[in-house]
């Protein structure tokens, strides 16, 4: 039966769905919930919660629970996730599994807790040091905040590698019904894990690789690895784009926006189409590519100043015009003012 | 023949670094630095083979795990007489 | 002849060989005379002793010790640069059983890790700090440490340290040892044979104590670095002995269990915790249901306190239950009471696009300010429904109509002001018809508990459909003067 939940809400149940029963994390707005809640049922199923002193330390506790073999998860925010980035970088590095959320609120800085989408340079391409990649998936309903986090977890448990929810203050705060039931859960077996038994002695966690070769060895490794994931695990949906003369690209939250776009615009006889990355990193490039074919423009719509629209160029390599619109600050722009922009610059057009 | 020292040592020229600590810190003082040079091109330590105690604080100073062994007659109070030893 | 036996050797807590390099397989890496190796002994006799090797997990931080899992041959996890306490922390409490040693040198636990270190003594984690002072950065090449004594010379202390710019040597052993949590903190010096098998028991005693489940415990090991201290081996053991020492006192700091009292959170099952409940109704009872609502959108606007947020839960909340596809979406932000406050709802029988309500079909404004911010965003032909008995007299809006339902007053009436958003709950269910007003209570009564409330809520809601009902003309739209026409 659905429950009215909160965005935040869903991803710890998620989380316990998932068999994950350690959270490590450290309270911020607009993701305080999560921590929240996971303090609240976590230690309910026998598992740990522990507030840590900084976001430092609490992606390094992640870091000490997955070398012990255990699902973990933590979730911050902009200026959190900043000070994550090391860990994730160690947790790349390393080959360990986590679950990380991002529920992006306004920056740089300090900026402000409304919702922004600004952090997709820093999550999708890294912002910690090295050559690694975050599994990123970014959800748009609460709904989707519980599947794509247990997506999440075997996803880092397939890949050995940290796997980000990037998601905004919008979708962290809404509630919507989530229809939740309970699953059976199949963790993977993790031989390589820590965990002071006689078993697992003679396992060792560390990245370090201090000789030029045995480095190279190791980032080729992990390149094979992510080339794997870019095959096999590209996510996205499309909302009447067969047709589309202009396709919007826009994820998350804007997805929300775009999709009653195209509703508004479509009973004004204007033909638009949605097409919605679910995965941003391995991007969704090729069926991008693919669906904007027949259309004659592509317009992204970012609560940035144009991150993802670099990866959407990428993806069409010059084969179609890219528009680009924004609000930033914490405006989320409604249906009815994108669709009043695209009309705005088709009329200028002519 | 001189009474049978109470204790042996021997010591790993593989591991052994030369440092000279179990040399500087052995109560009877029977241990020293090898003239020769060994492969790595250092002095290793080298016990005198004469009346090495088998106190074992030769085995506590040196920095290498395995570089040295102590060996006694009796291992009874290897403890305790451990602890005199290092309190001399 | 007598035959020998062995008193000590090499603990089989370490690898045979050290698989670091080709050619170097019976070495450590440290330079000759260093600490670390003693250190390692000590830590590899007690693991040894106390039969802990399986269960040992050792913490190797960054600096002279990142390579320590090369000779250990425990599970070994290495950490980033101070992070070790919380990398410990996470790694005991995943495995209970296990036995966890943080080994950290001056710059790793006193400088960039300081956070981390006292926040793990302040939880009293069953783990065990080996903490390496040697006053100095040694596998970076001699930069000052966080130990450095005054007028030590380093690579970035050229003059020596200064206490008016680098302040004063930080004793991390007297630091810990203000906290309440920790069990055993001692001071032990590698300076001559004596004080080795000091920190030899100290060493085991912090090992023995986890291994009890007694709580944090730490040795600070005060080590010789004759490479960067440009000294023969000897010389700078000695300077441990006689210089170090004079700075940081050697002794037992902590020898004690703090009372603490175990406080355990109740257990659940999984469905308990998530709310999973069996689905009951049909596909038919769903959609026979749904015939007595339809599609909406409304901003909830007043005072932060006033309960908008709520009313916009409580509708959501009916519009799931009536099978609908809602949406909730608050304006959030740090004050949690007073400031404005706004919700956005949506009940529709189709999947949801934007919850972002721009032009929304109902309004209700729970004060002025509200009405007037959000007045001039109605669909055409909207609702507002206001918490006053009539508009502002400078107030006019052509496009939509003004219901004033003076709900603040009439909650006042009933006895509590806090259930004006109910009263406002009635009049709109019984002026828009979007939902059945049986499934508004049966709502109210599963999110109010406490039975006084809920008698108030209960007169509430009914007053609201009343006022409407009586007061409020079929499409009446309320003038400055009151009157509805």
């Amino acid at each position: 039966m659905r429950q009215l939940c909160k965005g935040n809400v869903a991803i710890v149940k998620a989380a316990i769905t998932a068999g994950c029963r350690s959270y490590y994390g450290y309270p911020i707005t607009p993701a305080s919930e999560i921590a929240e809640y996971a303090a609240l049922l976590i230690p309910q199923v026998g598992g740990t919660f522990l507030q840590a002193e900084s976001e430092v330390a609490a992606i390094n506790m992640v870091y000490g629970a997955s070398s012990a073999g255990q699902r973990v998860m933590t979730g911050s925010s902009g200026p959190g996730l900043s000070l994550m980035q090391e860990g994730i970088s160690y947790l790349a590095g390393a080959e360990l599994p986590a679950v990380v959320v991002d529920v992006v609120r306004g920056g740089p800085g300090l900026g402000n807790i409304a919702p922004e989408q600004s952090d997709y340079f820093a999550v999708v391409k890294g912002g910690g040091h090295g050559n690694y990649r975050n599994i990123v998936l970014a959800p748009a309903s609460v709904q989707d905040m519980y599947e794509l986090t247990i997506l999440a977890f075997e996803l880092a448990d397939k890949y050995r590698n940290p796997a980000v929810i990037l998601t905004d203050g919008f979708v962290g705060q809404m509630m919507e019904p989530l229809e939740i039931e309970e699953r059976e859960v199949k963790q993977p077996e993790k031989p390589w894990a820590v965990k002071g038994t006689a078993e697992t002695r003679k396992n060792l966690i560390t990245s370090i690789q201090l000789s030029a070769d045995q480095l190279e060895l190791h980032v080729r490794h992990l390149e094979a690895k992510y080339k794997e994931c870019e095959k096999n695990e590209a996510r996205y949906e499309t909302y009447m784009a067969d047709d589309a003369e202009i396709l919007l690209v826009g994820y998350g939250i804007v997805s929300r926006v775009l999709r009653s776009t195209v509703d508004i615009a479509r009973q004004h006889g204007m033909k638009l189409g949605l097409f919605r990355p679910i995965s941003l990193w391995p991007y969704p490039s090729k069926a991008l590519a693919d669906t904007a074919k027949k259309c004659s423009k592509v317009m992204v719509v970012e609560l940035s100043t144009g991150q993802m629209l670099e990866d959407v160029k990428l993806a069409l390599n010059g084969t179609k015009p890219v528009d680009f619109y924004s609000r930033v600050g914490g405006n989320v722009p409604s249906a009815e003012e994108v669709h009043a922009e695209i009309f705005a610059r088709m009329e200028a057009l002519v | 023949m001189a009474n049978q020292a109470r204790g042996n040592v021997t010591i790993n020229t593989d591991e052994c670094k030369g440092c000279g600590l179990c040399v500087e810190s052995c109560p009877p003082k029977v241990l020293h630095l090898r003239p020769e040079l060994n492969q790595y091109g250092i002095h290793p330590a080298q016990y005198t083979g004469e009346s090495c105690t088998g106190c074992g604080i030769c085995f506590y100073c040196c920095p290498e795990p395995g570089a040295i062994t102590v060996y006694r007659l009796d291992t009874k109070n290897v403890a305790r007489e451990v602890a005199n030893a290092a309190a001399v | 002849m007598s035959e020998y036996q062995v008193a000590q050797q090499k603990s089989p807590v370490f690898y045979d060989r050290y698989f670091r390099k080709d050619e170097l397989q019976h070495q450590t890496h440290y330079c000759p005379g260093c600490g670390h190796g003693v250190a390692h002994k000590l830590i590899g006799e007690a693991l040894a002793e106390l039969g802990l090797q399986d269960r040992a997990i050792i913490v190797s931080p960054v600096g002279c010790s990142v390579f320590a899992y090369y000779y250990f041959d425990t599970g070994n996890v290495q950490a980033a640069h101070g992070r070790a306490p919380a990398v410990a922390t996470a790694l005991r409490r995943s495995n209970p059983e296990s036995i966890v040693v943080s080994y950290q040198g001056d710059g790793d636990l006193a400088a960039i890790g300081t956070a981390e270190i006292i926040h793990a003594a302040n939880r009293g984690e069953n783990i065990t700090v080996i903490f390496i002072n040697n006053s100095i950065y040694g596998m970076t090449g001699g930069q000052m440490a966080p130990t450095t004594l005054i007028g030590q010379t380093s690579t970035t202390s050229p003059w020596g340290r200064r206490a008016n710019n680098e302040g004063f040597p930080i004793h991390m052993a007297e630091l810990l040892s203000a906290l309440e949590a920790p069990v055993y903190i001692e001071r032990v010096s590698l300076g001559d044979n004596k004080n080795i098998l000091k920190a030899r028991k100290a060493v085991r005693k912090a090992l023995e104590l986890q291994k009890q489940g007694a709580g944090f415990s730490m040795v600070e090991i005060l080590s010789p670095c004759p490479t960067i201290l440009k000294m023969d081996p000897v010389v700078a053991r000695k300077f441990v002995n006689e210089t170090l020492t004079k700075q940081f006192p050697l002794g037992v700091f902590r020898d004690r269990k703090p009372e603490i009292t175990v406080v355990n959170p109740p257990q659940r099952s999984v469905a308990e915790v998530l709310g999973i409940k069996k689905e009951t109704a049909t596909a038919e009872e769903k959609a026979a249901r749904k015939a007595f609502t339809h599609d909406v959108t409304m901003k909830i606007a007043g005072f932060g306190g006033q309960g908008v947020l709520l009313m916009g839960q409580l509708i959501a909340e009916m519009g799931m239950r009536e099978h609908m596809e809602v949406s909730w979406l608050p304006s959030y932000g740090p004050e949690m009471r007073s400031g404005s406050a706004h919700c956005h709802v949506t009940l529709s029988h189709e999947r949801i696009g934007s919850p972002l309500i721009t032009k929304p079909q109902v309004l209700v404004a729970m004060n002025e300010i509200s009405l007037r911010k959000f007045a001039p965003q109605m669909a055409q032909g909207g609702l507002i429904l206001y918490n006053r008995d009539k508009v502002p007299e400078d107030f006019t809006l052509e496009g939509a109509r003004v219901v004033c339902v003076p709900a603040s007053e009439i909650a006042d009436q009933i006895g509590s002001a806090k259930v004006a958003n109910v009263v406002m709950l009635g009049a709109l269910l019984e002026e828009t018809e979007c939902l059945p007003v049986e499934t508004a209570w049966g709502v109210i009564k599963s999110f109010v508990k406490n039975e006084k409330l809920l008698a108030f809520n209960k007169e509430a809601l009914e007053a609201g459909r009343k006022y409407v009902d009586e007061k409020v003309l079929v499409g009446a739209c309320c003038q400055p003067d009151g009157c509805g026409y």
